[in-house]
């Protein structure tokens, strides 16, 4: 007979009650070992959940048009019942600051603290794209910069022409990140002292590129090469550095964008991870708490129901089908590990010997912290999650009449899914490969960037606005030119600016 | 254990900016969609707010993106009954199912709807409206003063006193009447030190003595000029300057006769709620007078104006001369500007419609800046029509409109209310 100390019984929820709650859930995170920032519990409203949610996840968000639009349409889904608001919403930083509702009911709170405060939170402490990408520590002071700085030039120069800046930069926002690159980390002080240095020195920089003085004529011969030297990937970086007219505070904004930018990159590339880490400790740690009688049988209950909605997969000839759930297929993927390491079948020792029998926290401490999603998925999805949840991939070429299957969840097929779905979550793959190929430099000034085709698949005809965007920034004639996987020319699209 | 803090209190409208933001980029769309909306719905809901839908192209924010097309490989959960090498057809673009991953990026051509508040509806639905000519009376009689500020002057009341401007100029006199005697006792000081050194003798002696007494007497004269003096004060002064004065009423004059049937009498509320929220919106001192008629006319409250149910005959001259007597009464054309809209369907008692234009081109159309009649539904035109054709053409500030429909309601209003190139 189990001792029973419920913590609570009833589903309203008081501060006590939540301070006891995060309290046993702490102990129960440490026990397992999970490594987590301080946390920060902030009880809100859903008005303001959704103020919130406009300013994607941002505290501090700086003002633009775009982020109203996020609101008006959360809030007229919201209000017609079409969406419900999501439980919690956090932030990496440290203190790491989790957003609780108040109309959550006392088992969603504490689903909430376990999967937010304890889930997420080692996730973003540990995962080493988070750990060199992003600086919790600054973000908050960062973001603060960026508003005050972006308001600052709204009274200088105008909102209409900021808005106009931050527009284009908006358009570019993917292509603002370094992939490989790893940024420096700045404080935010450092950050305004070094702004205004930058300013300047910067525009000497562009000054000296674009310097109109003869050159001799040995130098001359080396102009002929392509500037860049070799294409870049991070078009808000080479803009920043190289558009002849962007006057310094347009610059700093773009800046800005490409900050916030590479800050929110990780977390794109590790949805999967990083939901189905959060969730797969929230099962968990709840699941310890009512096996120590801390709550009763409602509260698991209620829980369960809401964790099953989470991780529900509808299949893909459901009408509420929309791609593969992130909480589902991560969570799968964390418990089957789990598995793996608890309960090895044969068939695991074949494709998984290092891990089979190993101990699971230790296992999934390690994955947690040096994958993102496309190679978790190579890694670890096993032959028996894609039986269980069917996993089949479908060629749908354009050339051919019909769909064809290319694999199923058999002995063939595994390899193949396991490749296609990791493939699925590349996010070089996903978006399209753009990079900057030439500016010219003697004559017109134009900028020429190019499109790596993979799969001949087009870009969508959006690339025209984009490319008045580009051009917006650049202040001369802007061109896409589509290379085809033969590494032939395929199209070029200008957006002419006349001077 | 980490912190738990309640927000709730912090304030809920951080995105207020935002969404003003975005409304005021949109101004073009969202005033097309406010003005596509009013046809549609009921006038009398107007006070409320309005669902807005604009079309989503135009508010999409442009990124790089693949299209559909090429060679793509999926892979989707739920797999039943494949296997590999299975040739299937295409399913109908986005449509769920095996190769539909058009929805998924939520990039369809659906309208953007949202929510505009009662405000921010009335201000987009009223924009670029405004009572013609409000500013001919108010340059001809100036009524009104206002008191403001115009320097400094030498005489006032205590309460208008500036010190600082007051001790300023008790401190320059000072200086001014001081200084000499300021140099003359430090000369005279140094020479009695330079004196008090040298040997004893009776001429410095006597000089020293002549010093004392200067010295003292400079002392004392210095330490008589007032600290303040009546002359150094100063006055903040104020001066009265004519305030334009934008007095303005409105006589709302409405058919209620038997002939003005449910339709018709729907139309005529409608009309003058519309030009109710408009008046009150946009100006805050206008008065508004609500005058009813069948054969006799009765000037009501606002309640009974749009809420009444009395009928009658028709006869249209006594709302008229009712307007007149009470233009007469109360509101003398010197100091008001006086607008009225007239309702009707056009059906008067056949002998009182020249005497309605006699009243009208006589009496009242001197006094007043605007007359805005709306004939609703008519069937044919009868002759207070034509009566009223007449005044149209003797007078530029006359406007007669049709209402055919329900529709008609806001167009017909926007065009007599249709803010003047000045």
């Amino acid at each position: 007979m189990r001792k029973k100390n419920y913590i609570s019984t009833g589903s309203e929820w008081t501060f006590d009650l939540i301070t006891r709650y995060d309290e046993e859930i702490s102990k129960i995170a440490a026990e397992y070992g999970l490594d987590t920032y301080p946390n920060q519990i902030e009880i809100i409203t859903a008005e303001q959940m959704m103020d919130a949610y406009s300013s994607v996840g941002m505290p501090l968000g700086y003002h633009h048009w775009s982020f109203g639009k996020q609101f008006m349409s959360t809030e007229q889904r919201y209000r017609r019942g079409q969406m419900g608001l999501a439980y919690e919403i956090v932030i990496n930083s440290n203190p790491c600051i989790s957003y609780l509702m108040e109309e959550n009911t006392m088992t969603m709170q504490a689903l909430v603290i376990a999967h937010a405060a304890y889930g997420h939170n080692s996730f973003f402490k540990n995962n080493y794209l988070f750990k060199s990408w992003t600086n919790a520590d600054a973000i908050i002071d960062y973001l603060l910069f960026a508003r005050n700085f972006i308001s600052e030039c709204e009274t200088r120069f105008g909102e209409e022409a900021v808005e106009l800046t931050l527009d284009s930069c908006h358009a570019l926002m993917n292509y603002g990140v370094d992939r490989y690159h790893r940024p420096s980390q700045l404080s935010a002080f450092e950050e305004r002292e070094r702004q205004i240095e930058r300013e300047e020195y910067l525009q000497s920089q562009i000054n000296d590129l674009w310097r109109t003085i003869p050159t001799r004529a040995e130098e001359k011969a080396t102009e002929a090469q392509c500037y860049p030297s070799e294409p870049q990937e991070n078009l808000l970086y080479f803009i920043e550095k190289n558009a002849p007219l962007l006057e310094p505070w347009q610059r700093e904004i773009v800046r800005i964008v490409r900050k916030i930018a590479q800050y929110f990159y990780p977390q794109r590339q590790t949805q999967v991870m990083n939901e189905g880490w959060a969730t797969f400790w929230h099962y968990t740690i709840l699941n310890t708490l009512y096996d120590r009688g801390l709550v009763n049988d409602g509260f698991i209950m209620e829980f369960l129901q809401s964790h099953t909605s989470v991780v529900y997969q509808p299949s893909y000839d459901s009408p509420y089908y929309s791609g593969i759930n992130p909480y589902a297929l991560g969570f799968s993927m964390m418990s089957d590990i789990r598995r793996i390491c608890e309960n090895p079948t044969e068939e695991d020792q074949r494709w998984f010997p290092d891990i089979a029998g190993s101990d699971w926290v230790k296992t999934l401490d390690f994955a947690m912290r040096h994958f993102k999603d496309e190679s978790f998925i190579q890694q670890y999805l096993s032959p028996k999650l894609i039986r269980d949840m069917k996993l089949f991939s479908v060629l749908d070429d354009d050339k051919k009449l019909k769909l064809e299957i290319t694999a199923i969840h058999d002995d063939n097929g595994y390899r193949a899914i396991r490749n296609k779905l990791a493939d699925q979550y590349n996010l070089s793959k996903r978006e399209p490969n753009i990079q900057v190929y030439n500016v010219n430099r003697q004559g017109d000034r134009s900028l020429t960037l190019r499109y790596f085709q993979q799969d001949r698949k087009p870009l969508h005809k959006s690339m025209h606005e984009v490319l008045k965007h580009v051009s917006r920034l650049w202040g001369f004639t802007v061109r896409l030119e589509t290379i085809n996987e033969e590494d032939q020319l395929e199209t070029t699209h200008e957006c002419i600016v006349e001077r | 254990m980490g912190q738990l803090i309640d927000r709730r209190l912090n304030g809920k409208n951080k995105s207020a900016v935002n969404r003003q933001r975005f409304i005021r980029r949109f101004k073009q769309q969202i005033k097309k969609a406010v003005t596509e909306s009013v046809s549609e719905r009921s006038i009398t809901d107007i006070d409320n707010g309005e669902k807005i839908n604009i079309p989503a192209r135009d508010i999409s924010e442009p990124v790089f993106r693949h299209d559909q097309g090429g060679s793509s490989e999926t892979v989707h959960p739920g797999n039943t009954d494949f296997i590999t090498g299975d040739k299937v057809k295409r399913p109908p673009s986005g449509n769920a199912g095996s190769g539909g991953q058009a929805s998924n990026e939520g990039e369809g051509e659906d309208d953007f709807s949202f929510e505009l508040s009662r405000e921010e509806f009335l201000e987009f639905f009223f924009e670029d409206l405004a009572l013609p000519d409000l500013t001919k009376t108010q340059l001809a009689t100036i009524i009104e003063f206002k008191p403001v500020r115009a320097g400094y002057s030498n005489d006032g009341i205590p309460t208008n006193i500036n010190v600082i401007r007051s001790l300023k100029g008790a401190l320059g006199r000072r200086l001014a009447l001081g200084g000499p005697l300021r140099n003359r006792l430090n000369e005279a000081e140094q020479e009695l030190e330079a004196l008090q050194g040298k040997p004893d003798s009776e001429d410095t002696q006597k000089r020293i003595t002549a010093l004392h007494d200067e010295i003292i007497e400079l002392k004392r004269r210095i330490g008589s000029i007032p600290f303040i003096d009546t002359f150094d004060l100063r006055y903040n002064n104020h001066i009265k300057e004519p305030k334009p004065s934008t007095r303005a009423v409105m006589f709302c004059l409405m058919d209620v006769s038997g002939s003005m049937d449910q339709a018709r009498k729907d139309i005529a509320k409608r009309f003058f709620i519309l030009l109710y929220l408009f008046l009150t919106r946009t100006y805050e001192h206008i008065e508004l007078v609500f005058i009813r008629h069948h054969t006799v006319a009765k000037e009501v409250d606002e309640d009974e104006f749009f809420h009444s149910r009395e009928t009658g005959g028709t006869v249209v001259s006594s709302a008229l001369e009712l307007m007149y007597d009470i233009i007469k009464a109360r509101y003398p054309s010197g100091e008001w500007n006086i607008y009225a809209a007239q309702a009707s369907d056009g059906d008067n008692w056949h002998d009182d419609s020249p005497i309605c234009r006699s009243l009208l081109a006589d009496n009242i159309m001197p006094l007043v800046q605007y007359f805005a009649y709306v004939e609703i539904m008519a069937d044919r035109h009868q002759r207070l029509w034509d009566e009223y054709e007449l005044v149209k053409e003797a007078y530029e500030n006359f406007a007669m409109q049709d209402i055919a429909s329900v529709s008609d309601i806001y167009p017909v209003f926007r065009r007599l209310f249709k803010k003047q190139q000045a």
